[in-house]
């Protein structure tokens, strides 16, 4: 049964995550222009993007990368099915993580340089992000004794409420996770020019397209981890949680225009520093007061 | 419907001369006039670029790299000599190395010709520019559906 209702999950979040996923992608476009004093993009830019993007002609270094790339678009979705019917937390945080490494195989399998780099530094990132991934699913174990998302709901009050530090930690991790400057070494939405491009320099037309659709569903799913944290018995909390997830989606974009970005040593101290200390000392008293 | 002129990327290569197109094509792309606004973004990926803009002219130590600029980026793609030099060396077309303007390497679809080119000629060439690549597009898909 949980099968089935992860299977319908999968299709689910497969149709919409990408539609939420490229109208948040438009807005945070136009919203950073805003910011900058332009007037930004359509709304709708993202999708023209990645249209045009399809019509191109498919062209690939090797015939392996675009097989990583939508493998990796297929555990991205994957991942989201798990969160969204309630499953397994754990599972879900290794299915997405597996979808990044795959994603970074794909990137060093072209053997360009510029890619490479790119690569590396996304390594550095997951690297960096990891830990407190992993501490959050522990706390919300420790909250909830279950792995289960669906257990949240199980709640008097959102676990927001015993492991607020976590959740400061995970919103740090996020800027990781959503590659927002000052955290986006290995592939800038804004600087089209710098190191080539990063991690996605040797993939283009359609391949590219699908690394933009699987973005699109990574910052769903990670704004409905955020959200995860305001969930309670209680049908509103639903309401709660998007608002919640929404203010986290603004606050990413303000991060993202007005730091610069920084070397990976302060990425990669600053996210154990920080995952070491939220998650440590909140799974500390959880467990021993 | 065509997309590739809803969001027409575009790489720019400053093959030589004195510079002065150069500047021009960058200050057509800075904030001020706000390109984005066409889904214009200015990539320095040739793979992921769909208009070429090249300013100054070819000679005998940059037509590899216009060429390979060129043969790395992904059809459908529009070539835009901007300035005088571009479309067919200019001032410096008797220099003892300039071979001549871009089309003397790669073929070109756009000339704009000006010395040094206006932004305002830059701008009218990239529409057009714009045009072709739609015309492209379909060719393109429409070669696909056929094959
Ligand atoms: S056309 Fe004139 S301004 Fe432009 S690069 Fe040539 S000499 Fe310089």
């Amino acid at each position: 049964m949980q099968i089935l209702i992860t299977v319908v999950g999968c299709i689910l979040f497969a149709v919409l995550a990408p539609v939420v996923g490229c109208l948040l992608a438009g807005l945070d476009r136009k919203i950073s222009a805003r910011m900058q004093g332009r007037v930004g993009p359509p709304l709708l830019q993202p999708y023209y993007d990645v249209r045009k993007l399809l019509e191109k002609d498919h062209v690939a270094v090797n015939s392996s990368e675009g097989v990583y790339i939508a493998f990796a678009l297929v555990f991205a979705i994957l991942a989201g099915g798990i969160f969204f019917t309630g499953g397994n937390l754990l599972m879900c945080i290794f299915v997405i993580t597996l979808s990044s490494l795959l994603f970074i195989v794909a990137a060093y399998s072209s053997r360009s340089p510029y890619a490479e780099v790119g690569a590396e530094r996304e390594t550095m990132q997951v690297m960096a992000y990891e830990p407190m991934v992993l501490l959050m699913a522990v706390a919300f174990f420790l909250v909830t004794g279950s792995f289960n998302v669906s257990s949240a709901f199980d709640q008097q009050v959102p676990v927001f409420t015993s492991i607020w530090l976590v959740f400061l930690g995970f919103l740090f991790i996020l800027t990781i996770k959503l590659r927002k400057s000052p955290f986006d070494l290995s592939y800038s939405h804004h600087a089209h020019q710098e190191l080539v491009k990063g991690i996605t320099t040797e993939m283009s037309g359609p391949t590219l397209a699908k690394v933009e659709i699987m973005h699109w569903c990574e910052s769903v799913l990670f704004l409905g981890w955020v959200g995860m944290f305001f969930i309670w018995g209680n049908p509103i909390s639903i309401v709660v949680a998007i608002v919640v997830a929404l203010v986290a989606f603004f606050l990413e974009i303000w991060i993202d225009n007005n730091f610069a970005r920084v070397k990976w040593q302060a990425l990669m101290t600053s996210a154990w520093v920080v995952a070491l200390v939220a998650g440590g000392v909140n799974i500390g008293i959880l467990m021993y007061l | 419907m065509a997309f590739a002129s809803k969001s027409p990327w575009v790489i720019h290569y400053d093959a030589s001369s004195c510079n002065g197109c150069d500047i021009e094509v960058l200050a057509a792309l800075c904030p001020g006039y706000d390109v984005e606004r066409f889904g214009i973004i200015n990539t320095g990926n040739p793979k992921h670029a769909d208009i070429f803009l090249v300013t100054g002219s070819v000679n005998e130590r940059n037509i590899d790299v216009v060429k390979e600029i060129y043969d790395q980026m992904v059809e459908p793609k529009i070539v835009v000599a901007c300035g005088i030099c571009a479309c067919t060396g200019g001032i410096f077309h008797d220099c003892y190395n300039v071979i001549g303007g871009v089309d003397k390497a790669i073929p070109v679809d756009v000339y704009a010709p000006g010395c040094a080119v206006r932004p305002e000629a830059i701008i009218d060439a990239v529409v057009q520019a714009i045009g072709i690549l739609d015309e492209k597009s379909k060719a393109l898909a429409a070669a696909r559906k056929g094959a």
